[in-house]
């Protein structure tokens, strides 16, 4: 096997990816990103309302800590402080870095950077009324974010290795990370691929769920990967349900329809919303939202022959509005649900949408994992930005317009974390051929296989069982269910079939790979959200429906080895404000 | 029953191309052409090769020969493509096949690179972000949503012929992106990079590119613009 | 940038202009000439006509237009087809010799021209 070396090897190259693999590239050192796909068609580029961030241009008074107040409070207080201080001060810096790049984004009449309202912002810690903070280029940011960054790696000779895989990680004697074994999709030659800092910005893995927003290649690599060596994994069981996904065909619908004026109403036209949060109303956190949805569904004033969505109304903002702010999605509702929105309300579901949960890191994108004692400990090598990353600024509950953020923020953290201790000396001792072998183990059993069930059905039972007895309401009972399903899917998906062992493009390979990560993800996932006994942000149980501070206000850890579930503190101490106290969130 | 024939080729054991024929039960419903695909590779041959992600027509992976027009798979339903039962699935014309219905971009994203797509900007950044009036801004509409899907540059004649030398629509739209933006200072160093017989001059109007475009984007109208600069700057 | 030796003025733009310019001298002259065949014309008020000197400055004139124009767009036709892409190794020789013997057609047609105006 092959050894290609690089001072750093992003994994992922989505937003968090390049943006990281810019700010090393940018710094000189040797930079490599692999890709599984060409690095424009990586899931960031369908985020649509914005990146939410205080730079004061709808509201020249507006403040960072305003918006770390909303965060925090959104996390529902299981957010670290320390970090969210961080992403929420630093984010003005690296929206305008964006801007600087050529990012286009949307303009107001006096030449800055558009800003729309999205749910859960507010002014003055929540007692001036809705703020106006998430900035954005139409409805396509994500689009715009991710070209521009490809664009500006493209200009800093950034080296990408697109269409490559990344099966595993290969560790050292120390338990160091020093590189990953990866496929070329297009050859099928397995490399290993050496690095003094291995950054995982692999993204989500919305494809656990039968009906998701996410993108197909959403398979959750990294955690698969980490889970795998030993990496402990935080907060898995905090899964966005995005309100307003389309029927039917689970696209997503930007919350920014309701920023712009749009709201949700029932069967009976009735914009319900009113009733579950009388002030923010359809600006409440998504989980809320998404619940209340819910609700009116199983109350029986669900829209449609089987009762079962609900519509969000836009015709009232007019065509001009929609054309303008929202084109993107009238274009995805005219397609998906067949549905003009300048003439009928969009059929909407609850509909998977987002990973709270990750691998522990620090803001420096430094991995951790914990010892028994409860310690942390920072795992050489290996970082992590992004979705895949739990640093935690998003707790139990992403605010809309955090996730570019924090890709953005913590993405050019790890980058220039990197790079100074690049400059510093990083010394790792080499692997041994016996630990290659190892981290190789998993693709050669695959390779060699015989028999087993075809992918396809495998990945549709997963997806089936975590669609049902791990949805946006959680009972015990039926957790234990879907938990025994999956231990006994874990064999059949660790014997999956594959009948095509070509080289050339074998995507059939390739998703195999991804089935098993899939299953890694969910089984985390499953684990710990029948462990933690409470409902809290987007985690809501049916058996205990009340949040519980005395015994969970805290981080929950998920360790492969064994399957246990153990507790991490949550940072209480940001550095230039006051601790943000745990209340009683409403909205 | 839909007759669905897919271009087939897998360079490890095929020497030349072929078509295969699959049935496909469509249960009455009005699939996009993707959903077509990934069940016939879920449930009759694992082996069909394609690309795909987004799955919304954004991410520009899915670029396909679909009964003889370039689209992206995911958002052409078959009641827009399917005349008489019938669905001809090819790879994108005019790249080289790697494998089935998936081509070699190299070329392609060649061209997109020859035209420095990114901002060029020599003054100091400011301290906030750089002004632009939102009619400013409106001038990059219809411009930078492009996905790099291809199938505007692969369903021109003159990519097909000289895609080494011809930067194509796709190029040439996102060329007139970054003329077109106020904040960028590169205009003439990016003109002079263009005034030669091949890079833009190729383009004969043939307007295949608006045709297909899946985001409605005109590349034509963007290249006209491109030419009158470019004569401006000379007179 | 592209540059290549044979294309007219190694300038994308001026090879483009240069086309439709000589387009509208060649429309210009041809109007003018079915004008005055179809008004009614002997054969020696036709030849009194082509010897006045502003009738054979501008036949020159549309002659060369003509030169020029079927040279570029010859040109085109042949870096479209006759290249080493669509022909093989051998595309580049026969570009070369069709290019060749383009040249010396045009140049021949415009000499003869002359021959007939001034000769």
């Amino acid at each position: 096997m092959r050894t290609i070396s690089f001072d750093g090897v992003i994994v992922g190259g989505g937003g968090a990816g390049m943006r990281a693999a810019l700010q090393l590239s940018q710094s000189g050192y040797k930079t490599a990103v692999i890709s599984k796909v060409f690095p424009t068609r990586s899931h960031t580029v369908s985020a649509q309302g914005g990146i939410t961030c205080a730079i004061a241009s709808s509201d020249p008074n507006d403040d960072w800590r305003w918006h770390m107040y909303d965060t925090v409070k959104g996390s529902d207080y299981i957010g670290d402080q320390d970090a969210i201080e961080y992403m929420c001060s630093v984010g003005p810096e690296a929206i305008f870095e964006l801007e600087h790049m050529g990012l286009p984004f949307s303009r107001t009449e006096e030449g800055r950077i558009y800003q729309r309202p999205f749910g859960g912002q507010s002014k003055d810690y929540g007692k001036g009324g809705q703020a106006a903070r998430t900035c954005a280029a139409a409805d396509r940011t994500g689009h715009a974010l991710l070209h521009t960054l490809y664009q500006n790696n493209v200009k800093n000779e950034t080296v990408f290795f697109n269409e490559w895989f990344a099966v595993d990680l290969v560790k050292n004697q120390d338990g160091a990370v020093t590189g990953v074994i990866a496929i070329c999709i297009e050859t099928g030659e397995t490399v290993f691929v050496k690095s003094k800092a291995t950054v995982f910005a692999t993204g989500g893995a919305g494809r656990i769920y039968a009906s998701t927003t996410n993108a197909h290649i959403n398979t959750g690599d990294g955690i698969g990967m980490g889970l795998r060596a030993g990496v402990p994994v935080q907060d898995m069981e905090m899964w966005q349900f995005h309100p307003t996904g389309i029927y039917g065909a689970g696209t997503l619908v930007t919350e920014g329809c309701r920023g712009e004026g749009g709201y949700l109403v029932n069967k009976d036209g009735e914009r319900f919303m009113e009733r579950y949060a009388p002030n923010a109303k359809d600006l409440a956190g998504r989980d809320v939202v998404a619940r209340s949805m819910v609700l009116e569904i199983l109350e029986g004033r669900g829209c449609g022959e089987h009762g079962d969505h609900v519509k969000l109304k836009l015709d009232h903002l007019g065509e001009d509005v929609l054309e303008s702010r929202l084109p993107g999605i009238c274009e995805l509702s005219r397609t998906f649900a067949h549905v003009d929105p300048v003439k009928e309300p969009i059929p909407v579901v609850p509909t998977c949408h987002y990973m709270m949960g990750g691998i522990p890191t620090n803001v420096n994108g430094q991995a951790i994992t914990v010892d028994e004692q409860g310690k942390d400990h920072i795992i050489p090598g290996l970082y992590a930005c992004g979705e895949v990353a739990c640093v935690s600024v998003h707790g139990a509950n992403r605010l809309g317009g955090n996730s570019l953020l924090d890709l953005v923020v913590f993405g050019r953290a790890s980058g220039l974390f990197i790079e100074s201790a690049l400059r510093e000396g990083i010394e790792l001792r080499e692997s041994a051929q016996s630990d290659i072998d190892v981290a190789g183990e998993r693709l050669r059993h695959l390779n060699e296989s015989s028999g087993g069930e075809n992918v396809a059905d495998l990945r549709r039972e997963l997806q089936n069982t975590m669609q049902n007895h791990f949805g946006v309401f959680r009972r015990g009972d039926f957790m234990q269910e879907g938990i025994a399903k999956l231990a006994e899917l874990r064999g059949r998906v660790e014997s999956v079939s594959l009948d095509d062992k070509s080289d050339a493009f074998n995507t059939a390979r390739i998703e195999a790979l991804e089935l098993q990560n899939l299953f890694e993800v969910a089984e985390a996932t499953a684990v710990v959200a029948e462990a933690r006994n409470e409902s809290r942000g987007a985690h809501a149980r049916e058996d205990f429906t009340e949040r519980d501070d005395e015994n969970w206000l805290c981080h929950s850890v998920y360790h492969s080895e064994g399957k246990k579930v153990s507790k991490r503190g949550v940072n209480f101490t940001p550095s230039t404000v006051e601790t943000f106290e745990p209340q009683i969130r409403s909205y | 029953m839909l007759q669905v024939s897919i271009y087939r080729y897998n360079p490890e054991v095929d020497n030349a191309p072929h078509m295969q024929e699959f049935e496909f039960d469509t249960e009455g419903k009005d699939l996009m052409v993707l959903d077509v695909l990934e069940a016939i590779k879920a449930g009759h041959d694992s082996s069909v090769t394609y690309r795909r992600s987004c799955r919304e027509g954004v991410c520009g992976s899915d670029g396909l020969n679909i009964n003889g027009k370039n689209g992206l798979a995911c958002i052409t339903p078959l009641s827009e493509t399917v005349k008489n039962d019938k669905l001809v699935v090819r790879p994108l014309p005019g790249l080289p096949v790697i494998r089935d219905l998936v081509v070699d971009m190299s070329l392609f994203y060649a061209q997109y690179e020859k035209i420095q797509p990114f901002l060029k900007n020599n003054s100091p950044a400011p301290a906030i972000e750089r002004l632009q009036s939102p009619e400013d801004r409106s001038q990059l509409d219809g411009l930078y949503e492009c996905i790099l899907c291809a199938c505007c540059s692969t369903s021109c004649p003159s990519f097909w012929w000289n895609p080494d030398r011809f930067i194509g629509p796709a190029g040439l739209l996102q060329a007139y992106r970054f003329l077109a933006d106020t904040r960028d200072t590169a205009t003439d160093e990016r003109l002079s990079k263009l005034d030669d017989p091949f890079s833009v001059f190729r383009c004969h109007g043939i307007q295949n590119c608006v045709n297909v475009c899946p985001k409605g984007l005109n590349p034509t109208k963007a290249i006209g613009h491109i030419r009158t600069m470019l004569l401006n700057r000379a007179t | 940038m592209v540059t290549q030796v044979t294309s007219f003025s190694r300038s994308g733009l001026s090879d483009w202009l240069i086309q439709r310019l000589t387009s509208v001298i060649l429309l210009a002259y041809f109007i003018c000439l079915a004008g005055i065949l179809l008004g009614g014309v002997d054969y020696s008020a036709w030849k009194a006509m082509h010897d006045t000197t502003a009738m054979r400055i501008f036949t020159l004139l549309a002659a060369m237009s003509l030169a020029a124009h079927a040279w570029i767009g010859l040109w085109a036709v042949y870096t479209d087809y006759l290249t080493e892409r669509m022909l093989g190794p051998r595309g580049h020789v026969i570009r070369r010799f069709c290019q060749l013997g383009t040249v010396l057609a045009l140049v021949i047609y415009l000499l003869w021209v002359i021959q007939i105006l001034w000769g």
